[in-house]
């Protein structure tokens, strides 16, 4: 086991690594960053003190490097529009994000898992044919529209929930709902498919025939075996959420990383830009982690072979 | 040669309800961007403000001649709402067609050759899914500037892990089949056997990654056209329809609610249809729709 999640503790840091030359190549997408990075009538001797001054006149490995040595510590720079350290100001809106991610997928999870328990012990009858109906409909419709819907409805007609901001749980409710319905839909549908598939089994008629009640058969046998597609579900939804959650976040005027960033690109912020990639990929590399732990808790064979 | 169609599987094609509903929605949207210019009532551009804000024809105060309204400039909603899907679409299909150029090739190159490039190529595909495409689309329209052609390159290159990983693993699952030993001892190019041999036997796979690919296109390119990240202010599309319909959310719903329909119908559509070619493909895998991941 310890072998394992060392294993996969290195895989994570060949990633990063791989992400920060992603997150480096950034400021090079535009060809000319000096001409991105000034303002359009930038005399051309200050541009190419910008250049020097920024190590842009030096060869691409060479600035690379500068740029992992001061990643790894922590500087990605100063923001140009905030004047202060970029990663601090990213760092600042962590917390509201996960909170907006969070609460996103509990309440995906709150609904999916009885949902697609519900479908797959009731196959082809009513329920089912709704709830597979709710899948279509929750995979199919984009979440800023559905926050808007959800505007429209809850906040303006009823006006059970505020339209904005970040004041108590109530304010959370639509944000999370909107960054958490395709998952909520995706993880029913999957939860669903894999119980019907592990239920066709052979163990499971074994443990019938051998006199085990049907619920204990569903809940002890069926069910351990039927979260291990559903986890791997989750951790590709992880990606989804944190960038659902950057949707809803400039829908609700939300105070996280996402709105951060969106608003940073009006300002050609490009630190800032570059340390929200980072920190969404550090992020994702140790849910990942985080998961990949819980996987070989829940399958002896990954622990062993993975 | 579609892999493993057997009679069988084909003769249960005209029976699949939810398959041909898909196929008639998105047989439905597909017409309404090709005819789009006989097919709407107005220029979806012409501003007129003395109809600013003009209800749906049904609601009190609508007219027949805008039967979904008028948005905040006059502009016909219908109208704009039907020339929208032009943009969608074309992004949509260019984007998962170019992204499906990218994986497919890597997938190929990386399941036959193994070693090296393999596991070179493979550990791209781990960083490219560190980061969420939502995430680093934005990162990289700001840095580009906003445009068709740039939306297009980044939601390309975003997205390629999707077919570079059902690709690369049924090419090394498919590798070792006997028909590309005699293919390799007959002295066929690596090149010859790769596309000649071992990719029509992939390429149903391929279509149904690329069917779903599209519903996913759909709403990222609707995503980044919210957040104004999309192609050119003056074309419409139904990411910016809905946009421009947020400041009138609490007054006039109709701006923003009828592109988001439009938007859910056909990638509901794309779903279905991709979800019934998949389970001709292969009706055993119901979990694979999913390794497309937003």
């Amino acid at each position: 086991m310890a072998r394992y999640i060392l294993y996969r503790m290195a895989h994570g840091l060949v990633v990063l690594v791989g992400v920060s030359v992603v997150v480096f190549l950034l400021m090079h997408l535009s060809g000319d960053p000096a001409a991105v990075l000034l303002p359009l009538d930038t005399p051309p001797e200050d541009v190419a003190i910008f250049r020097r001054e920024m190590g842009l006149d030096r060869p691409l490995p060479v600035q690379y490097a500068h740029f992992l040595s001061r990643a790894v510590r922590g500087n990605f720079g100063y923001s140009y529009h905030y004047r202060t350290d970029a990663l601090f100001i990213v760092l600042q809106r962590l917390p509201a994000t996960l909170k907006l991610a969070g609460a996103a997928l509990l309440f995906s999870l709150f609904f999916s898992l009885p949902a697609g328990f519900v479908a797959a012990t009731l196959k082809d009858t009513w329920w089912d044919l709704l709830i597979r109906s709710f899948v279509l409909v929750g995979q199919a419709v984009p979440g800023f529209w559905l926050a808007l819907v959800l505007i429209m409805l809850l906040a303006v007609r009823w006006q059970w929930f505020p339209v904005s901001g970040s004041q108590g749980w109530q304010s959370l409710v639509l944000p999370a709902i909107t960054a958490g319905s395709f998952s909520m839909a995706t993880v029913t549908y999957i939860l669903r498919s894999s119980l019907l598939e592990v239920m066709a089994k052979e163990y499971i008629l074994t443990a019938h025939s051998k006199g085990v009640g049907p619920w204990a058969v569903l809940t002890r046998h069926a069910l351990k075996n039927a979260a291990i597609p559903v986890m791997a579900v989750i951790g590709v939804q992880i990606g989804w959420l944190l960038g659902g959650s950057v949707v809803a976040e400039v829908i609700f005027a939300y105070p996280g990383m996402g709105r951060l960033a969106v608003n940073s690109i009006g300002y050609r912020d490009l630190p800032v830009l570059q340390a929200f990639v980072a920190v969404m990929a550090v992020l994702v590399v140790l849910l990942n982690l985080g998961l990949d732990v819980l996987y070989a808790w829940l399958d002896p064979r990954i622990r062993l072979y993975g | 040669m579609v892999d493993g169609l057997t009679d069988d599987r084909l003769r249960r094609i005209p029976r699949h309800p939810a398959g041909w509903t898909g196929v008639g929605m998105v047989m439905l949207v597909v017409m309404m961007a090709v005819f789009a210019p006989w097919l709407s009532p107005h220029d979806p551009q012409r501003q007129d403000l003395t109809l600013r804000l003009k209800p749906p024809a049904w609601i009190e105060g609508g007219s027949g001649a805008h039967l979904l309204g008028t948005d905040g400039l006059g502009r016909d909603v219908l109208s704009r709402v039907i020339h929208g899907s032009r943009i969608s679409l074309l992004v949509s299909f260019s984007a998962a067609g170019l992204s499906g150029v990218i994986g497919v090739s890597l997938g190929l190159v990386a399941g036959y050759f193994g070693g090296a490039v393999d596991g070179l190529l493979s550990r791209l595909g781990d960083v490219q899914q560190a980061i969420p495409v939502l995430v680093l689309a934005i990162a990289a329209v700001a840095m580009l500037g906003p445009g068709l052609l740039n939306l297009l390159l980044v939601l390309s290159v975003t997205t390629w892990i999707n077919y570079f990983r059902v690709v690369r693993g049924q090419v090394l699952a498919v590798r070792e089949e006997l028909y590309v030993w005699a293919a390799r001892s007959l002295g066929c190019s690596s090149l010859r056997i790769l596309f000649r041999h071992i990719l029509p036997n992939v390429s149903a796979s391929i279509i149904v990654v690329g069917t779903l690919l599209i519903a996913n296109m759909i709403i990222f390119e609707a995503s980044l056209s919210f957040l104004g990240l999309g192609g050119a202010v003056d074309i419409p599309t139904w990411g910016r329809i809905v946009s421009d319909g947020r400041e009138y959310i609490s007054t006039a719903w109709w701006i923003s609610f009828f592109p988001g329909l439009a938007i859910s119908f056909t990638v509901m559509g794309i779903n279905l249809l991709g979800d019934w070619l998949r389970e001709i493909g292969d009706p055993r895998t119901s979990v694979q729709r999913f390794v497309v991941g937003r």
